[in-house]
């Protein structure tokens, strides 16, 4: 699937600051981090804060914090804050016309069904969790091959 | 016999004895709306016979608060040995005490206690809830996709 590029941006932006939680992080940090202009970042994060999702400081020590429940968000819920045509539409009787058109948008649903139900299965904290246990097993790995 | 582990809860996981099965067929019916009492005594038989099979239940103060069913199967669908978490089930009232953690973590060890470190489970696509709980511990998907048909 494809997601514009705020979106990937919001869900990038959102894992940051839920992975360090109760910090205040600079948006010039998220930005640099992620290889996207501020200005775009702030609409990004506008949108996000609205959504109590996350919460923006003004002036010194300031920034963005994460003041959502990680254990609760999904990326569907982060998802669908930025687009609302991302599944096929439900079809009507006039766009599938005969039973061929028909089998075809049942297996393209069949496709959406799959993939919404991985985005509402998959939460914030466990995206966090999941690359700590990447990093964790590599570093495993290399101080294993740094004893043989 | 499966070892009783407690924690700093007072959680207990040990082998399901029979006298446990009119409340597992409680807690099971309360969340599926049906009552089955044959199956879960065949699950509970089973535990004896085969030595692939587990059936564990996590108690709170000697009350049942949930339940699991691990099995290993081997070239099962053309699959070298895995373990399958056939079950996991934890009461309403006992959620939000990672009494869910505790059965998956103890069911994961005894299928790596038999050299096993595949763990695979299969639910219903529409249980969100129970498919973040099973993403949450690490799983994700896998190699295998359920196909199925109404026959004619």
């Amino acid at each position: 699937m494809k997601l514009q590029q705020a979106t990937r941006y919001s869900i990038l932006a959102v894992l940051h600051m839920a992975s360090r939680p109760n910090e205040q992080i600079p948006a010039s940090e998220l930005a640099d981090i992620y290889g996207v202009s501020q200005h775009h970042l702030a609409k990004v994060l506008r949108t996000l804060s609205r959504a109590r999702i996350v919460e923006s400081m003004r002036g010194a020590g300031g920034g963005c914090s994460f003041i959502g429940d990680a254990r609760k968000i999904t990326l569907y819920d982060i998802i669908r804050l930025f687009e609302d045509d991302w599944l096929t539409p439900r079809t009507t009787e006039a766009e599938a016309p005969t039973d061929v058109s028909a089998e075809l948008f049942r297996v393209l649903g069949e496709v959406d069904r799959i993939t919404a139900a991985t985005l509402q299965s998959v939460t914030l904290q466990t995206i966090i969790n999941n690359a700590e246990r990447v990093a964790r097993r590599r570093d495993q790995n290399q101080g294993n091959s740094h004893k043989a | 016999m499966p070892m009783q582990e407690h924690d700093a809860t007072g959680i207990v996981i040990d082998a399901a004895s029979y006298e446990d099965l009119q409340t597992i067929i409680q807690i099971d019916s309360n969340a599926s709306g049906e009552a089955k009492p044959e199956f879960w005594l065949e699950c509970y038989k089973r535990q004896g016979t085969e030595l692939n099979s587990t059936f564990l239940v996590a108690k709170s103060d000697g009350e049942i608060a949930g339940f699991t069913i691990g099995t290993i199967k081997t070239w099962e669908f053309g699959s070298p040995a895995c373990g399958w978490v056939e079950t996991i089930i934890v009461a309403p009232e006992f959620r939000g005490q990672s009494i869910g953690t505790q059965l998956f973590d103890a069911v994961v060890s005894h299928f790596r206690s038999n050299g096993i470190t595949t763990v695979r489970t299969m639910l219903d696509i529409s249980d969100h809830a129970l498919m973040s709980f099973f993403r949450f511990q690490g799983m994700s998907a896998g190699p295998f996709i359920e196909l199925e048909m109404q026959s004619e």
